[in-house]
C-alpha cells in the first residue's frame, strides 16, 4: 500500500463530511419544521443509531474490503451531497417531508457508520491494533471539531446549505477516487478502472446540481437575503421567499418584507384592533382583503363575537403555505383552520366587482405596497367605492397604507383618496422594527370619534392604552404634507408613481 | 400566392425583422384560429351586375330604410327611435351589426375587431353626451360644466408604453435617448400643437375640433389640407426622427396612413381637437374590454328590433313615390318601398348600389378612398413574463417602434383583470404597400398569423406558447384616407347633401374615421329625414 499517512487525512475528511451531512439535515428540519431542539435531537439521535447499524453490517463484508470502501465513499457522495438539496424540494409538499427526512439521515448515517469500520481493516496490516484505534478515532474526532467549526461560521453564511450540501459531496467523491490510486495495490486492474468512472460520473452529476442549485435558491437572491432562505417558490403571482435567522422566520413577496416572526404582532395588533374599538356593537362578519399569511386572522379570532371570516388574497399557494407549514402555521395559530374561516383565492379587485356576499361589519384591508400599477388599483377611488357597498352600517374599516415617514406623499396620498371615496378617516401610525414607521387609516362611512383604548378581554404584547391612544399622534417629519396631493384614481394611479419616487431614494 | 417566409415577413414587418426572424430557424408551433367575419365575397357581388326581381310577396313597406348597420346607421336609428320615429328598418349586410365597431363576447372579458375608444367629448358636443348619459357612464359635471365620466370607464393608466431595441418604456413618445436638439424639437412641436388648439377664427370657432364640420373653414386652415404632414413637419424643421416617428404613428393609428401620405390638416387634427386649452391635458380616454363594441350594444339595447342581419342591399332604386332597397337575404331576394334612405355605407359603395347614380352623379364617389387593415385577436392563457425587471409593466396600448404594425391592446387592462388569461388585439394597417388591399385578401390565415406572431414575439418570445387561440379579420375598407387635398376639395360638402330621398350618413363624409363623426352623421341624416318633407305625387 503505498501513502498510509494519506489515508489518515482521508479520515479526517470523512468524519467533516459525515458531521456536515447531520448538521445540514438537522438545520433544514429546524427551518422548516421549527422547534430547534426537537429536530437537533431527533436528527442526531435518528445518525447516531444508524452509524451503529452501518458499523455493524460492516461484518457482512468480506470481500474485496477496499472496493467496497470507494464504491461506499461514492454512495455517500451522491446521497448526502444531494440531502439538501432534496430536502428543499421536498419541502414544497410538506407532508412527505418527515418521511423522507429521516430515510435521507439514516440511510447517509448507515452508509457514514460503514466507512471507518472498513477503513480500519483496510489499514489492520499496517498497524498494530492500539496504534491503529488511537489514531483513526482521533483524526475521526478531529475531522468533527472541523465540521462544526466550519458549519456555522463559514459554510452556511457564505455557501448557503444547498451548495454546502453539494460541495461535501463532492469532496466526499474526491476522497473515493483518491482512494483508487492509494488503494490501487489492493484492488485488481479492471475494477479500478469501473471505480475510476463511476466517481467521474459522480462528480458530473454534483457539479450539474451545484449549477441547478442556484435556480433553486439563485446566488442573487441568497445575496439579497440576510437571512438563510428556507423556501423559495414562484407562484404565478409573485416570487414567494421565506427565510429562517436568529430572529425567527421572515417573509418576502417579490423581494419585499411582509412580516418577520420577531416584531410581526406589533404590525398585525395595530392592524386589527383599532377597527374592533371604532366599531360599536359585536362585529360579526369580518373580510380580510390579502393578509394570506393568516396573521391578521389569528388577531381577529380572538373576537368571540365573530360568526364569519372572509379572506380574499390573489395566491392560492400563499394561502396553502400559511395553512400546511408548521412554522407559519404556528405562528398564525393555524387560523385557516378554523371553521368560521373561508378562504377565496382572488384579486380583490375583481372579486368586490363580482362578489354577491353579504355587507361586512369590518373589513381589514391588508394588500402589499403599491410598488406595481396591478397593486396600485387596490388603492384607488375605484376599489374604496366598490368596498362601500359591502359595508354594513357602522362598518369600521382598516387599511394598511406603508411608511409615513419614509413614503410621505403615499401615505397621505391613500388618506386623501378613501376621503374622496366618501370615508371619513383616522390615520395613525406605529413602530414595527422590522419596517420603520409604519402607517395605517382607520375609516367608516360616517363621523366617528379616535376610539382611546383597545377593545376590553382581549389578550394583546404590544398595544396598551397608552401606545394605542399614542398611535393617533403623527410627529413632524410624518404628518400630512402642507402641498396639496393627488388623489389615487384608476386613470392616474398617482399612488404607484408616488410610492416609487419615494421609496426609490432609500433603496439605492 | 407563393411566397418564402422571409419575402412574407419581409413584405409586412421590414427586411431586419424578417431576416432575425427567419435565422433564428424553425417555424414554431402555432396557435388554433382562422379568418373571421367580413363578407368579401358578398360585397363583391355587387360588381357583377347582376339583376335582382323581387317576388311579389317578399316586398315590405316601412318609412325610412337605413344601409348599413355600423355607428352611423345605428345612430341613426337611434336618433329616430328617440324621436318617437320607429317605423324603420335598418339593413346590414354582414351577419353581425357593428361596423368597425365590432366586437366579440369573450372570457374573462369581450375583445373588440377594430374602434376601441372614445374620447370625452367637450361639453358643446351635446348629442354624444346625452348617448354617454343615457348609457350611465357619466357621474356628474364639474365646477366648469365639463362631464364627469366614471372612474371605471376612463382609460386605466399607465396608458401606452413603447417597445424600443430589446425594452419597453413609458408612454408612446420615447424620451429614453433622447438628445438635446430632440428635446427642443419635441417642445417646438408641443408649441405649433398650443397655436392651433388656442386659435380661433373671427367667428370664434376652432380650428380643430368634433365633430369636423364645426372647425372654422378659414383660409388658414383649410391651406393645411394642400400638403402632407410630412411636408408641415419639414417646413417648421421638425426632422427629429423619434418625433418624426411619434407623428407617423399617430397618422397610421388614427388614419392607417404614413406621415407623407396625411394631409396636415388632418395630422393636427388629432393632436388638436381634443385638447381644450393650451397646457390642459388632452380629454381623457372611454374605454371599455370590448371597445366600442359597447356603443354598439347599447344601439341595439334600443333599436335592435329593427335590424336585419345579413342582408345585403344589392340596389337602390329612387322613383316618384320614394325609393325601393332591393335586398338579397340568405339567396332570397326581398324588397322595401319606403320614403327615405339613410345611406348609412360607405360612400364608394354608392354608384354600385343606387341605381341612376352612375348616369349622373352627383358627387365623384371614387374620390372616397379607403385603406385595408388587419386585425388579429390572441387569446393567451396567461401574460407574457416580464424580461427585464425595470421593463415598463403591461398597459393599455403597447406599441413597437420598429414594427410597421400598431402593436396590441390588453382587453383584460380596464376591468383590473391582471392576472391570467386575457386576449391582446392586434392592429396592422396596410399602408406600407401599395395595392393593399388585394394583397391582403391573398393571404392566407396562416401567413398574417406568423406576421402577427413573430412581430409580437420579438418583446414576448413566449407568445407561441401562451396563445390559445389566434383569429383574424381582414378589413378592406377600414377607414376613409384623409389624403392631402381630399377634406377641403368640397366633395364632402356635396356628398352631404340628400340625392333623390336618398341621404348619406357616414363617418366618410368627414374625411376621417371616427365614432363621433359617424354619430354626427348619423343623427345629422335622421334630422333630415325628419324634417325635410317627402314629395308626394
Amino acid at each position: 500500500m503505498k501513502s498510509t499517512p494519506l489515508l489518515f487525512l482521508n479520515v479526517i475528511i470523512i468524519a467533516t463530511c459525515g458531521l456536515i451531512y447531520e448538521l445540514l439535515a438537522a438545520t433544514v428540519s429546524s427551518y422548516v419544521l421549527g422547534d430547534s431542539v426537537t429536530q437537533f435531537s431527533l436528527i442526531i439521535g435518528v445518525y447516531l443509531f444508524a452509524m451503529g447499524v452501518g458499523s455493524y453490517l460492516s461484518r457482512f463484508i468480506d470481500k474485496n474490503v477496499a472496493e467496497k470502501f470507494v464504491d461506499i465513499e461514492l454512495a455517500v457522495a451522491v446521497i448526502g451531497g444531494l440531502s439538501a438539496p432534496l430536502l428543499f424540494l421536498t419541502f414544497a409538499y410538506v407532508s412527505y417531508f418527515g418521511m423522507v427526512l429521516y430515510t435521507t439521515v439514516f440511510i447517509i448515517g448507515t452508509l457514514v457508520g460503514l466507512e471507518i469500520p472498513l477503513l480500519m481493516r483496510i489499514l489492520q496490516d499496517k498497524l498494530d491494533f492500539k496504534e491503529l484505534v488511537s489514531r483513526v478515532l482521533a483524526l475521526d474526532y478531529v475531522g468533527a471539531l472541523v465540521a462544526s467549526l466550519l458549519f456555522p461560521i463559514f459554510l452556511v453564511p457564505q455557501l448557503g446549505l444547498n451548495r454546502t450540501s453539494l460541495v461535501f459531496g463532492m469532496l466526499n467523491a474526491g476522497v473515493g477516487i483518491w482512494a483508487t490510486w492509494l488503494l490501487e495495490p489492493i484492488i485488481s486492474r479492471r475494477r479500478l478502472t469501473i471505480l475510476r468512472v463511476k466517481g467521474f460520473v459522480v462528480i458530473v452529476v454534483l457539479t450539474i446540481a451545484l449549477i441547478k442549485a442556484d435556480s433553486l435558491t439563485t446566488l442573487a437572491e441568497d445575496g439579497l437575503f440576510v437571512d438563510n432562505i428556507v423556501y423559495a417558490k414562484s407562484s404565478s403571482y409573485q416570487r414567494i421567499v421565506i427565510t429562517r435567522g436568529r430572529m425567527g422566520h421572515s417573509l418576502f413577496l417579490n423581494g419585499n418584507l411582509q412580516f418577520s416572526s420577531f416584531d410581526e404582532y406589533r404590525y398585525h395588533e395595530a392592524l386589527v384592533h383599532p377597527a374592533f374599538a371604532a366599531y360599536k356593537g359585536e362585529p360579526k362578519r369580518i373580510l380580510v382583503l390579502g393578509g394570506g399569511d393568516g396573521l391578521a386572522l389569528r388577531e381577529i379570532l380572538k373576537y368571540k363575537s365573530i360568526e364569519s371570516v372572509d379572506l380574499v388574497d390573489l395566491d392560492p399557494m400563499m394561502t396553502e403555505l400559511s395553512r400546511s407549514l408548521p412554522a407559519l402555521g404556528e405562528l398564525n395559530q393555524h387560523s385557516f383552520n378554523d371553521p368560521r374561516v373561508k378562504v377565496t383565492n382572488a384579486d380583490a379587485f375583481v372579486w368586490l366587482d363580482r362578489t354577491d356576499a353579504e355587507p361586512f361589519d369590518i373589513a381589514i384591508i391588508d394588500f402589499p405596497d403599491p410598488n406595481n400599477f396591478a397593486l396600485g388599483k387596490l388603492y384607488t377611488t375605484r376599489f374604496y367605492n366598490l368596498l362601500k357597498p359591502k359595508l354594513a352600517p357602522g362598518a369600521a374599516v382598516v387599511v394598511q397604507c406603508t411608511s409615513p415617514l419614509i413614503a410621505r406623499k403615499s401615505f397621505w396620498s391613500v388618506m386623501k383618496t378613501l376621503e374622496a371615496s366618501g370615508f371619513y378617516v383616522r390615520p395613525f401610525q406605529t413602530t414595527v422594527p422590522s419596517f420603520g414607521i409604519w402607517g395605517y387609516a382607520l375609516a367608516k362611512l360616517e363621523p366617528f370619534e379616535i376610539p382611546q383604548k383597545p377593545p376590553p378581554n382581549i389578550e394583546l404584547r404590544f398595544l396598551n392604552d397608552i401606545t394605542f391612544a399614542s398611535m393617533f399622534e403623527f410627529s413632524a417629519d410624518t404628518s400630512k404634507p402642507s402641498e396639496e396631493l393627488e388623489t389615487n384614481r384608476l386613470d392616474n394611479q398617482a399612488l404607484v408613481r408616488y410610492y416609487e419616487t419615494e421609496w426609490r431614494r432609500v433603496e439605492q | 400566392m407563393t411566397l418564402s417566409r422571409r419575402e412574407l415577413l419581409s413584405t409586412f414587418l421590414g427586411a431586419p425583422i424578417a431576416f432575425a426572424a427567419c435565422r433564428n430557424g424553425t417555424m414554431r408551433r402555432f396557435p388554433e384560429g382562422q379568418i373571421v367575419g367580413q363578407s368579401e365575397a358578398l360585397g363583391h357581388v355587387l360588381r357583377e351586375n347582376r339583376t335582382f326581381e323581387v317576388p311579389p310577396d317578399n316586398w315590405e313597406s316601412k318609412k325610412v330604410a337605413i344601409v348599413g348597420a355600423g355607428v352611423a346607421g345605428l345612430a341613426a336609428a337611434w336618433q329616430l327611435e328617440r324621436e318617437g320615429f320607429n317605423d324603420i328598418v335598418v339593413l346590414e349586410l354582414e351577419k353581425t351589426a357593428g361596423g368597425t365597431s365590432l366586437s366579440s363576447k369573450g372570457d374573462p372579458v369581450g375583445y373588440p375587431w377594430a374602434a376601441h375608444y372614445l374620447p370625452v367629448p367637450f361639453r358643446e358636443n351635446t348629442e354624444l353626451i346625452s348617448l354617454i348619459e343615457e348609457m350611465g357612464l357619466v357621474e356628474g359635471r364639474d365646477a366648469g360644466g365639463d362631464i364627469v365620466v366614471k372612474e371605471q370607464y376612463l382609460c386605466r393608466d399607465p396608458e401606452e408604453r413603447v417597445f424600443y431595441k430589446g425594452r419597453w418604456y413609458d408612454g408612446l413618445y420615447l424620451h429614453v435617448g433622447e438628445s438635446e436638439d430632440d428635446k427642443r424639437q419635441f417642445v417646438e412641436f408641443q408649441r405649433q400643437i398650443d397655436h392651433w388648439v388656442n386659435w380661433r377664427d373671427p367667428a370664434g370657432r376652432r380650428a380643430f375640433v368634433v365633430p369636423s364640420v364645426t372647425c372654422s373653414n378659414d383660409a388658414e386652415v383649410t391651406a393645411l389640407d394642400k400638403i402632407s404632414f410630412a411636408d408641415w413637419m419639414h417646413q417648421h424643421g421638425l426632422t427629429s426622427e423619434r418625433l418624426l416617428w411619434y407623428c407617423d404613428y399617430a397618422c397610421r393609428d388614427d388614419y392607417g396612413l404614413k406621415l407623407d401620405q396625411t394631409s396636415a390638416w388632418a395630422g393636427l387634427f388629432y393632436f388638436c381637437s381634443r385638447v381644450r386649452t393650451s397646457g390642459v391635458e388632452s380629454q381623457p380616454f372611454i374605454t371599455f374590454p370590448e371597445g366600442n363594441g359597447r356603443f354598439v350594444d347599447h344601439f341595439l339595447s334600443r333599436i335592435g328590433e329593427h335590424v336585419r342581419r345579413s342582408f345585403m342591399a344589392v340596389s337602390i332604386v329612387p322613383n316618384d313615390k320614394g325609393v325601393d332597397v332591393i335586398c338579397l337575404n340568405d339567396g332570397v331576394v326581398r324588397g322595401v318601398h319606403c320614403e327615405k334612405i339613410i345611406f348609412a355605407s360607405p360612400v364608394f359603395t354608392a354608384p354600385y348600389l343606387i341605381r341612376g347614380f352612375r348616369d349622373d352623379p352627383p358627387f365623384a364617389a371614387s374620390e372616397f378612398q379607403h385603406n385595408a387593415w388587419f386585425v388579429a385577436n390572441l387569446l393567451l392563457k396567461d401574460r407574457p413574463k416580464q424580461r427585464f425587471p425595470k421593463d415598463f409593466p403591461m398597459a393599455w396600448d403597447n406599441v413597437l417602434y420598429e414594427s410597421p404594425s400598431l402593436g396590441y391592446v390588453t382587453a383584460t387592462h380596464q376591468s383590473g383583470i391582471d392576472y391570467g388569461p386575457t386576449v391582446l388585439t392586434y392592429y396592422y394597417p396596410m399602408c406600407h404597400e401599395e395595392g393593399g388591399r388585394t394583397k391582403l385578401f391573398n393571404y392566407e390565415w396562416r401567413d398574417l398569423a406568423d406576421v402577427c406572431l413573430t412581430d409580437v414575439a420579438r418583446p414576448h418570445p413566449d407568445i407561441y406558447e401562451l396563445t390559445t387561440r389566434l383569429d383574424i379579420m381582414r378589413w378592406g375598407h377600414a377607414m376613409i384616407s384623409p389624403r392631402p387635398g381630399f377634406i377641403h376639395s368640397g366633395i364632402r360638402e356635396k356628398a352631404m347633401k340628400p340625392y333623390r330621398n336618398i341621404h348619406f350618413a357616414h363617418t366618410d363624409l368627414s374625411g376621417i374615421a371616427l365614432f363621433e363623426e359617424a354619430f354626427y352623421h348619423g343623427l345629422r341624416a335622421a334630422r333630415e329625414v325628419l324634417t325635410i318633407e317627402t314629395p308626394r305625387p
